[in-house]
């Protein structure tokens, strides 16, 4: 059964087609990779489905459960966690106090006025800090942080209400390359661990060809390729889009 | 009403427009250009208004009535030029606060200026040669001089349309307004277009004031009255639109004719008398537009708002110095009483600057850790210093009962207002609570039989023992003590740390199931609340209360201690608002002329110390560790 399933997706901004009739689902467990050149509407299907953005038409069923058009923190609620391509923290806050929010919430605890938040589920997140490899900053200002260490703490943050599914758009946007392989293997085994499915955009082909179990294809706004590596490898419709925009496959392994 | 009547209303409307557009216009097309919105602009129309008489009667009939007009739009854009020079130029990069707080101290500058060249006295002028008869129109006379003025508003939004479509002034000053980085792309020479902009902007303001000079006496209280006014239009018109601000103006001038033009009406038993309800009107009408379109009827939606200065360091419960420090300065208000035996003036004073403590804590509340920066917070001062006064005026309530009543009637209030401001951001959030300060005044000026008018309600003194200002002083301690430690508790609790995700990141609030609107709204109606206490603790120390008590200038007030203290730290508004009201009350006894000394005041702080007091203290001990932000 899918844990997500996208039936004719669209959104228009003025007239652009966005996101124009997309489908494709989801398997539980399953580490879906979504790739396409700027531009194509990644961004796009992410912001609906975790509710930024009303879908103009199309259903996005989650576990069977239309969740079109609800609130970010109502589908948040259901057990959608999700990291930014532009990476968001809370930059007030010291790094485990970032974790320690989104499990306060999850808890339904925000409107508390008396205990202090800094002494809520303190020991659970610098655990959750620890499996991204945060433990040492947990104290420091978030907004001190590298860029790529802010990407792991919204990974961290988007494991606290333990997910069914997990939205990672960009996730290793601005990191070199060593880097970026570590932080896909991290969440590859966090995922497994856990069960959880998930759904990530990225741009370097080397390593959706190594992690993804599947890859769907946005081109334009299109759904153009839906299947494993080899097959995507293969499909001549997406060598056509990319080298159009000057990119080879044999450039991204190598 | 007759039609005759209502149709006479509407022409009377009309003539009030132009007179609102052409302040209005001046003011959207600085903001349009320097992004700065110029609360002087108020001050400016009312020296219009000044130089205009001064030209007319003192410098002698050499230029003519017409003449006169003509030269005191033309020293009003001199004097804008300099004002622009001297002092905007240098906080173009500042903090949008800094900036509403800097051309605030202008308004205080020019208004005891005003009073030291023109006197206290309104001074009417002459009337306008060839103008001074009336025409018979829908069967009654109309002065000649208000259907001119009917004319003036098309005419100059003409005249603004033209100059702005085919000048190369103009190009320069759309594609400003549009995209402020284009400009330096283009090569232009920045620094003489924002001058040039905010001297046409002066000049239509003091053209504006000095056409008023045939109608109505210069008055010392123009500036905040015209500047309200403004703010109305410029909002519901949409900021940087001028087309929108004659829009606004016409409807608004509309309402308020059609408002004096009703008067009385009997409904049953009840009668209710319109023309008292041109100012709540005025504002309700930028309420409901605000809600329906938010950035105005012809605006656009604002860039992102610049953020704060400096990004927030984490919030760390009070160190042991901290807590000693807070421990002597308590024991300290605790013995003040016996300490002061021999001058009870130090007791009053103490009293005042215990209230403006619990009066900036609240608002910092919401500005700090909410990231809202009211402009209106005296509309809960004022709820709760009436809804006080007035239950032991009508049912001579116990000053117990008031007291407790206060906080509850400031937080039905922030309840209401608050649901609709948590809706907007920046400057339009700024003037959506000013507005609403603005209704809750005027239904308090306006609404004689039950608050007493601008008299105000008197005899609100407290039962003994608290006649005795020991007594009482204790007392304010004491719910001083309670709300400060209170609002404390909740920033530290997950309520505060809500609050301050919401700021720092709505996108990602949202994201984590955290309802960014109700979590600030409900920090509204708490900060709404507090504020209630102060107000009460107010009354029954003053023994009256009245409209101005509650004004504008209690707001502004307020901004100042808070960011006198510095907005990012919890303990700042504490010492900016004792500060403050120490140094008002040392000033007011020094000189007459202590509202200009005071803006000076700010205008120093503002260029001197752009994170506060308490921020300066901090960076000079090095708290603040260097080379955290990337
Ligand atoms: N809020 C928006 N308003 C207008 N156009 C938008 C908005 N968001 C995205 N677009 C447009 O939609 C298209 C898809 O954008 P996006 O989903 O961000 O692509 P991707 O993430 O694949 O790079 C682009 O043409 C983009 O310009
Ligand atoms: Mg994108």
């Amino acid at each position: 059964m899918s844990v997500l399933d996208l039936r004719s997706l669209s959104k228009s901004f003025g007239g652009v087609h966005a996101v124009n009739a997309v489908s494709f689902a989801i398997r539980r467990g399953e580490f879906l990779a979504m790739i396409g050149p700027n531009g194509a509407g990644k961004s796009t299907c992410f912001n609906m489905i975790n509710g930024q953005l009303a879908p103009d038409s199309g259903t996005i069923l989650l576990e069977g459960k239309n969740i079109a058009g609800l609130a970010p923190r109502d589908i948040w609620r259901l057990g959608v966690g999700r990291t930014f391509q532009v990476a968001a923290t809370f930059g007030s806050m010291t790094v485990v106090e970032n974790v320690q929010m989104a499990l306060i919430s999850h808890a339904g605890e925000i409107y508390r006025l008396w205990r202090p938040a800094a002494s809520l589920y303190r020991a659970r997140a610098l655990d959750l800090l620890a499996q991204v490899g945060m433990r040492e900053a947990a104290d420091r200002p978030s907004r001190a942080l590298a860029y790529g260490d802010v990407k792991r703490i919204e990974l961290a943050i988007a494991l606290a209400n333990e997910p069914r599914l997990l939205l990672m758009d960009e996730p290793t946007a601005g990191m070199g390359a060593r880097e970026r392989h570590e932080l896909i293997q991290l969440v590859k085994k966090l995922v497994v661990e856990r069960g959880i499915s998930v759904l990530f955009t990225e741009h370097s082909m080397d390593v959706v060809f190594a992690y993804a179990d599947r890859i769907v294809v946005l081109a334009r706004g299109r759904l153009i390729a839906d299947g494993d590596a080899a097959a995507i490898r293969a499909n001549a419709q997406v060598r056509e889009v990319y080298f159009g925009t000057g990119k080879t496959f044999a450039g991204a392994v190598s | 009403m007759t039609l005759n009547a209502f149709l006479f209303q509407a022409l009377n409307g009309l003539s009030s427009a132009s007179g609102l557009f052409l302040i209005a216009a001046g003011l959207s097309l600085i903001f349009g250009v320097t992004r700065i919105v110029n609360i002087a602009h108020g001050s400016l129309y009312m020296l219009g208004t000044y130089i205009a008489y001064s030209f007319a009667t003192k410098i002698g009939g050499g230029l003519g009535f017409w003449g006169g007009i003509i030269a005191t739009a033309i020293v009003v854009g001199m004097l804008g030029a300099l004002i622009e020079f001297l002092l905007l130029r240098r906080i173009y990069r500042a903090p949008e606060l800094f900036q509403l707080l800097a051309t605030f101290a202008l308004v205080l500058i020019i208004n005891d200026a005003a009073l030291y060249i023109w006197g206290p006295e309104d001074l009417l002028g002459p009337r306008a040669p060839g103008l001074r008869g009336a025409v018979e129109i829908f069967g009654r006379r109309l002065p000649s001089y208000d259907l001119f003025l009917i004319f003036v508003g098309p005419a100059v939004l003409l005249a603004l349309y033209f100059a702005l479509a085919r000048t190369r002034f103009g190009r320069l000053v759309r594609a400003a307004t549009q995209d402020r980085e284009m400009v330096g792309a283009l090569g232009v020479n920045q620094a003489i277009l924002f001058t040039s902009v905010f001297a046409l902007g002066a000049a239509l303001a003091g053209l504006g004031g000095a056409l008023q000079v045939a109608r109505e006496p210069a008055n010392l209280a123009t500036d905040l009255i015209a500047i309200g006014d403004a703010f109305v239009v410029v909002v519901v018109g949409g900021m940087g639109s001028i087309a929108g601000a004659y829009l606004a103006a016409v409807i608004i001038a509309e309402v308020k004719a059609l408002c004096i033009g009703i008067g009385v009406v009997h409904f049953g038993m009840f009668s209710v008398n319109f023309s008292k309800f041109t100012l709540v009107a005025e504002f309700l009408v930028m309420a409901v537009v605000l809600i329906a379109r938010p950035y105005g009827l012809l605006g656009r939606p604002q860039a992102a708002v610049r953020s704060v200065a400096e990004p927030e360091d984490p919030i760390r419960p009070a160190t042991p110095l901290l807590k000693a420090l807070a421990a002597v300065v308590l024991a300290l208000l605790l013995c003040l009483p016996l300490l002061a035996q021999n001058s009870p003036y130090l007791l009053i004073l103490g009293i005042d600057v215990l209230i403006a403590v619990l009066f900036a804590t609240s608002l910092h509340f919401i500005m700090g850790p909410g990231g809202m920066h009211s402009f209106g917070h005296s509309a809960y001062f004022g709820l709760g210093a009436y809804g006080a006064a007035l239950l032991v005026k009508w049912l001579a309530a116990p000053m117990g009962v008031a007291l407790i009543a206060a906080p509850i009637v400031a937080l039905g209030g922030a309840l209401l207002f608050g649901w609709f401001a948590v809706r907007l951001s920046g400057v339009y959030l700024a003037m959506l609570t000013l507005a609403f300060a603005q209704i809750v005044w005027a239904a308090v000026f306006q609404w004689e039989e039950l608050t007493g008018g601008s008299n105000g309600v008197i005899g609100v003194w407290p039962p003994p023992p608290f006649d005795k200002a020991s007594v009482y002083f204790l007392l304010a301690l004491v719910l001083t003590v309670i709300g400060v430690l209170l609002l404390r508790r909740f920033l530290f609790a997950p309520f505060g740390y809500a609050m301050r995700a919401g700021r720092d990141s709505a996108l990602r609030a949202e994201a984590i199931g955290i309802d960014v609107k109700r979590v600030h709204w409900l920090a509204f109606a708490v900060a709404g609340c507090v504020c209630g206490v102060a107000g009460g603790l107010f009354a029954f120390a003053k023994g009256s209360i009245s409209p101005e008590t509650i004004s504008v200038g209690r707001s502004i007030d307020g901004l100042v201690m808070v960011l006198l203290g510095g907005i990012q730290t919890i303990t700042g508004p504490i010492v900016g608002a004792s500060v403050f009201a120490t140094l008002q009350d040392m000033v007011m006894r020094q000189t007459e002329y202590w509202r200009a000394l005071l803006g000076a005041i700010i205008l120093f702080l503002v260029l001197a110390f752009p994170q506060g007091i308490v921020g300066a203290v901090a960076q000079l001990f090095g708290k603040r560790r260097k080379g955290q932000t990337p």
